[in-house]
């Protein structure tokens, strides 16, 4: 058989395209996922946030502790949590005024002083793992997005570092790492939850003023807590689906 | 009929250009779209496991209690025992999984008893919290209290 080269050409021609899309579909039908942990069930959880205001003391150990385990840059405006500290003169509810040296990393120094007819208080802060949250339909690429188990996460390898999220957060609980140029934010210890631990900042909260819980386990305390205590979440006008919930939450708190 | 086929060497030639650039288009977007993206969502499913497999600094209360009993019934019936071991220790999970290799040092109780009970208007009225300078003359805090059992002998428990 004779052949000339157009034809070979064109024979040839198909011949690649068509395997390689094949080759391409058969990879994309057989791609599986790992399980984050061998005994986590990720669709058996629903996770939730319990911030109890009363109970706080500024102590900082959550964002010491959150520094440490998730190896968060020292420069006192990096946090994945960070606690605030509220002074409002005369129950002026506008206008409070708000505090939080190196987020609290160093504790607070005192600076007010009692009886001025003032009210203080600490409000600790992370990400709200918002169950519709603006941060991750903003992202262009698909890096950041709400786990089924509800945590939202970032895929570092998959981030182009465009600060989308960032702005949209209205929480302001995104940064920019500035060793990788990814972002970075609260990952609820994905980590350790997935290994049936709780939170490095829950783990050290001294005075139980932070909760981590289990919305799908009937059984977790954090049902409790959100049936007998008055709860708010954050901005609540912004329908972001918070379930960072806040017990003794106060008006001036933005 | 015989009208629409009459042309037939062009719409072979636009099929076959059409078919070509569909081809062209699913080879890119099975190159750029990573294992599992659209499993879950719109994110690569293994951004889950890579999240999950960061390296632990703090053991977790139940590492810490498994091995130091003596610590659990010393600070059972007093106030600090809601308080973990690492709040006060710090993350210690280096010494969990390999207790001889690295020895914890022992915070600096004069400093750290202050971390909570140093005064403060912010805190909550009913938290137990002093002045330094004025609280009994500013001696140690361990020279009467216990960090595991902080009541004074005679003191109840509120």
């Amino acid at each position: 058989m004779r052949i000339d080269r157009r034809e070979f050409l064109k024979s040839s021609g198909k011949f690649i395209l068509l395997t390689s899309a094949a080759a391409a579909a058969w990879d994309f039908l057989q791609a599986g996922t790992p399980e984050a942990a061998p005994n986590y069930k990720l669709h058996d959880h629903w996770w939730g946030f319990a911030i109890d205001i009363e109970k706080c003391i500024g102590c900082g150990n959550c964002v010491r502790a959150c520094k440490t385990e998730n190896d968060v840059p020292l420069e006192p405006y990096y946090f994945r949590t960070w606690v605030e500290r509220y002074h409002v003169p005369g129950g002026d509810i506008e206008h409070p005024e708000v505090d939080s040296p190196n987020g609290g990393y160093d504790g607070f120094p005192p600076r007010y002083k009692s009886g001025d007819g003032s009210k203080n208080f600490f409000v600790p802060k992370l990400c709200n793992h918002c169950a519709h949250s603006p941060c991750t339909q903003v992202c262009p690429v698909g890096a950041t997005f709400d786990s089924p188990d509800g945590v939202v996460l970032v895929d570092k390898t998959y981030c182009i570092g465009c600060r989308y999220c960032v702005q949209a957060c209205p929480y302001g609980c995104r940064f920019i790492d500035p060793r990788t140029m990814t972002v970075d934010k609260c990952s609820l210890c994905y980590h350790r939850i997935t290994k049936g631990l709780t939170t490095a900042c829950c783990e050290t909260c001294p005075t139980g003023a932070r909760m981590l819980g289990d919305l799908k386990n009937p059984k977790d305390p954090l049902h409790d807590f959100l049936r007998n205590k008055k709860i708010q979440v954050l901005k609540p006008q912004m329908a972001t689906g918070s379930k960072a919930y806040y017990n003794g939450l106060d008006g001036s708190v933005r | 009929m015989r009208n629409f086929l009459k042309d037939e060497q062009h719409l072979v030639r636009m099929a076959a250009i059409f078919l070509v650039g569909l081809l062209l288009f699913l080879i890119v977007r099975a190159f750029f779209i990573p294992k599992g993206f659209y499993e879950y969502g719109h994110f690569r499913a293994g951004a889950l496991a890579d999240n999950a497999t960061r390296p632990m600094g703090f053991a977790g209360r139940e590492a810490c209690e498994s091995c130091h009993p003596d610590v659990v019934e010393a600070k059972k019936d007093s106030r600090h025992v809601a308080v973990t071991c690492e709040a006060c220790h710090g993350a210690l999970a280096k010494h969990a999984d390999d207790p001889g290799g690295l020895t914890p040092t022992l915070p600096d109780a004069q400093k750290l008893c202050l971390v909570c009970h140093g005064e403060d208007v912010a805190k909550p009225k009913k938290f137990p919290q002093v002045n330094p300078q004025q609280h009994m003359g500013a001696k140690p805090c361990l020279s009467c209290h216990k960090p595991h059992h902080p009541e004074m002998a005679q003191e109840k428990r509120r």
